[in-house]
């Protein structure tokens, strides 16, 4: 400490921070090339894995970024089954539909937003858990899906197993890639000044001209439009569509145990958080009931001691930042330290008799 | 039709006494809890456990189950809430999903997916009914659970503003720093407060389980419910959950005239509705669609 | 021995230190008041005494007895009570219920609602009105009978005349003027010097989170507790700037 320089350092990226670019691109690399030496059940866990990823991030935008947490994020995954079904229905390419339907549901988001993003803290998450429960209901009203019979993605079936399942798993891969980089992006970006602005003082940022509600909605229809894909992913893998299955709590449950795991409001975090939960599912997902509870105990209990997750554990132990989205200021230790400011007093504690 | 919209009416009371603790807990503590309604179906199960293990009728058990109830809101503020809500806002929303997520698979593993009901044991409470002038029914049970909200919805009134407690609860809800400086307990007020909740909580399961049946997953239509009823009538008063609770059976009621499957979409769509409209009125700077504290008791 | 008394105060909002070692005591029946500018530290040292901030050092003592970590609710039980600045009253609730608040750490004694709206007649026909709709001047009276409600030994009054017009400030220093004759222990922080001065019996001016001096409110000259209001009093340096 005694050697730091006196006038404060800014710095972006750091050593870790560049080795981890190149190794997430030698990752990427990697991934896409899998299949040719993963057995078909492993390409399904693959694929299953970069679903996860994507909706922890898309949940952690939300939430973690923009302080807005939902209960009702399985409206958008349930939404992007749907609208895939409806479009394939029409006779759009199967999976053109899968991406054709995440950007209707980005375009829905975007009117439910002005709505929904007047609504404060436990409103908006419980306001959303309404909004999935009145879309459940109304897709079960649909011919097409017969209630909760449901249907399935017929058309996908036109293409030759093998062929479909490594088609889905690049087209998971893919889309997680670009929704990381679109946030990731963001983040970096003056927007994500506005989203740590927004984070530390909603209103001060409101004073100082940042767009609250603007940024805001940009996560909320991201998020939408991402988890939407997600579902749209999720129906290719398992080609039927049960309302009840897609518009399930169960899914924003799994979003909030990743994101609350991996720490909450770090880019890392949610990754971290889906690598977790999908080890955890791979080893004890058959444990059922049990699983469940401890999924939920565990949420609870990282909640009560371990708020900032795994990943915000260990940046705060080591000041690791793998993927830096913002700048670090290191203060000079002399300066930082609020006890020894000068000030006049200093030499003059005294205390006079008038 | 009168008949339907008598049922409606009477329903909504089932529909206050689930919605007034949800409101009444955040108005005080400011958060909404979202175990709520699976800890009402704890207190269904629980009574259903003593009528059919022990023969305790489910009229008597509540002398069991609200003591713990009031036990369980005790322990919940003291252990969890209170722990979370340091965390800021949005924390206890996070905590209280993952204890809901909990409860109804543990009610799950213990209880199995069969779906329960106390009518059986509450004898021919669950059918009888008075003929009321222009052959209307109304049912036995219907009408004690509107009077029951009547009475629990007056009693909480009077309660917090007649007695000291409820004046101290009411200073914690409007201001807990201040309410320390002048002499008041907050930590003490927020425990009781909880407690207080979830003894209506108990209240509320036990009419679940009397007028229909409930599963292990029963819980979160029951928030839903009571989340609906409380926006609804979030206007003023602790009465208001009354209203608010009449709007949402009435409008459940009309949604199954107009389609078979339309008793949920109804209630959902007033809801949205009332939201948008006072939205709208309401202009920018929302404050918060329930009620602000100590309103409650205006 | 002193009926309250601080030793070393320190008192830190985050890194910045509000108080920086403050040592005072004050006797029953005394009246003392806290002058100086705007962020010198006397609001925060009111509120540390009263249990609302936890100091960072140093101790508070009632009656010889250390109170420094009790909370603030059973301070208000122990005699000690505050007017906080802004009033802080519970808008949504009527006059009556405010005051009766007051009384629910429960010490004996002989304030009553009958009593506070004898000292404070103003305040009789608007006794069930919420406290929102009051005027300032009946607003400040409420949170002083709110205070008084608890039977403090110890009443801390912080900026009591903030806002209201001159004549409610002479019906407010009045009222205070006959529980100072009555014998209660008072702290006063208040920005007119000259009423602060006139009122109290002893005078402490702080600058920057520290005493900057300390004296008999007769005897203190209007000078000296200006200097040391705006930091010219720099005795012992020597060192005064322009």
């Amino acid at each position: 400490m005694s050697t730091a320089s006196s006038s404060p350092v800014i710095e972006r990226g750091t050593a870790a921070s560049r080795i981890a670019a190149i190794a997430v691109a030698v990752i990427i690399a990697l991934l896409a090339i899998a299949p040719q030496f993963l057995s078909a059940g492993a390409v399904d866990r693959m694929t299953a894995l970069f679903i996860y990823v994507i909706l922890a991030a898309m949940w952690n935008a939300l939430a973690g970024l923009g302080g807005l947490v939902s209960v009702g994020q399985q409206v958008f995954f349930g939404l992007g089954a749907y609208f895939a079904i409806r479009l394939a229905d029409v006779g759009l390419n199967p999976f053109l539909a899968l991406f054709a339907s995440g950007i209707i549901v980005g375009a829905v988001s975007w009117p439910l937003s002005l709505f929904m993003l007047r609504l404060r803290n436990g409103e908006f998450a419980i306001g959303m858990w309404v909004i999935a429960a009145l879309t459940h209901l109304l897709v079960n009203l649909d011919r097409l899906v017969q209630g909760e019979t449901g249907t399935s993605l017929i058309s996908l079936n036109v293409y030759d197993g093998s062929i479909r399942r490594v088609t889905i798993y690049w087209l998971a891969l893919a889309s997680m890639t670009a929704l990381l980089t679109v946030l990731f992006g963001l983040l970096r970006g003056s927007t994500g000044a506005a989203i740590r602005a927004i984070r530390d003082n909603e209103d001060a940022a409101a004073s100082v001209g940042v767009r609250v509600t603007g940024t805001k909605r940009l996560l909320f229809v991201l998020a939408a439009f991402g988890i939407g894909i997600a579902g749209a992913l999720w129906l290719a893998t398992s080609i039927t569509f049960q309302p009840k299955t897609y518009f399930n709590v169960q899914w924003t449950a799994y979003m909030i145990f990743m994101v609350l795991v991996g720490g909450i409001g770090t880019f890392e975090g949610a990754i971290l958080g889906a690598l977790v939960f999908f080890l955890i599912e791979t080893w004890f997902g058959g444990a059922g009931v049990w699983y469940l509870i401890g999924l939920g105990a565990t949420a609870v209990l990282f909640s009560l001691f371990l708020p900032r997750g795994l990943w915000g554990t260990i940046e705060e132990r080591f000041g690791l930042h793998l993927l830096p989205v913002g700048y670090r200021v290191r203060l000079p230790a002399d300066i930082s330290d609020g006890d020894t400011t000068p000030s006049p007093q200093q030499a003059t504690t005294h205390r006079e008799k008038a | 039709m009168s008949n339907q919209i008598i049922q409606g009416i009477l329903l909504g009371g089932y529909y206050a006494l689930i919605a007034c603790g949800l409101s009444f807990m955040f108005s005080v503590m400011r958060i909404i809890n979202l175990a709520h309604g699976s800890l009402a179906v704890v207190a269904a199960y629980a009574l259903w456990f003593l009528a059919s293990r022990f023969h305790v009728s489910p009229f008597l058990g509540l002398l069991i189950v609200l003591p713990v109830m009031a036990v369980i809101g005790w322990a919940l503020q003291r252990f969890l809430l209170e722990r979370s809500a340091r965390g800021g806002a949005l924390l206890p929303i996070l905590t209280t999903f993952g204890l809901a997520i909990v409860i109804d698979n543990m009610l799950f593993e213990q209880f199995g997916a069969n779906t329960r009901s106390l009518a059986p044991y509450i004898g021919s409470l669950s059918y009888d009914s008075w003929e009321w002038p222009g052959s209307i029914y109304v049912g036995k049970l219907a009408v004690i659970m509107f009077a029951t909200a009547v009475i629990l919805l007056g009693g909480l009134q009077l309660f917090l503003t007649r007695t000291g407690l409820g004046r101290s609860i009411r200073a914690t809800s409007e201001d807990p720093d201040t309410a320390g400086l002048v002499g008041v307990d907050a930590r003490r007020a927020n425990t009781i407060a909880a407690a207080i909740a979830l003894v209506t909580v108990g209240l509320a399961g036990a009419f679940l389980g009397m007028r229909g049946t409930f599963d292990p997953y029963a819980g979160a239509p029951q928030l839903l419910f009571a989340f609906e009823a409380a926006v609804i009538g979030g206007a003023g008063s602790l009465w208001g959950t009354l209203i608010g609770g009449i709007v949402l059976a009435l409008a459940q009621t009309l949604g199954a005239q107009v389609h078979p499957q339309g008793f949920l979409i109804g209630g959902h769509a007033a809801f949205l509705v009332v939201l948008f409209v006072r939205l709208s009125a309401s202009g920018l700077g929302l404050r918060g669609l329930l009620r602000l504290p100590s309103r409650i008791a205006s | 021995m002193s009926l309250l008394s601080v030793e070393n105060l320190v008192v830190r909002h985050g890194l910045l230190q509000a108080v920086r070692g403050v040592s005072f005591s004050i006797e029953r029946g005394e009246t003392l008041a806290l002058v100086g500018a705007n962020g010198a530290g006397k609001t925060t040292l009111l509120r540390a005494i009263a249990g609302a901030h936890q100091p960072a050092a140093g101790r508070v003592l009632l009656d010889g007895a250390d109170i420094t970590g009790v909370p603030s609710h059973k301070r208000v039980g122990m005699g000690v009570a505050l007017v906080p600045e802004g009033r802080k009253l519970f808008v949504q609730m009527t006059v009556e219920e405010n005051l009766l608040l007051g009384r629910t750490a429960g010490r004996p004694g002989d304030w009553s609602v009958a009593k506070v709206l004898e000292m404070f007649p103003n305040l009789k026909p608007r006794r069930h009105a919420k406290t929102g709709h009051l005027s300032g001047g009946e607003q400040q009276a409420t949170a002083i009978g709110r205070a008084l409600m608890s039977n403090p030994d110890v009443l801390l009054l912080d900026e009591v005349s903030l806002g209201l017009s001159p004549l409610i400030v002479d019906r407010v220093y009045a009222a205070l003027q006959g529980l100072i004759s009555s014998g209660t222990t008072i702290i006063l922080v208040e920005q007119d010097l000259n009423r602060a001065l006139s009122v109290s019996n002893k005078v402490i001016c702080m600058l920057e989170g520290r005493i900057a001096l300390e004296g008999d409110s007769k005897s203190a000259s209007r000078e000296d507790v200006t200097k040391a209001y705006f930091g010219l009093h720099w005795k012992s340096t020597g060192s005064v700037p322009a």
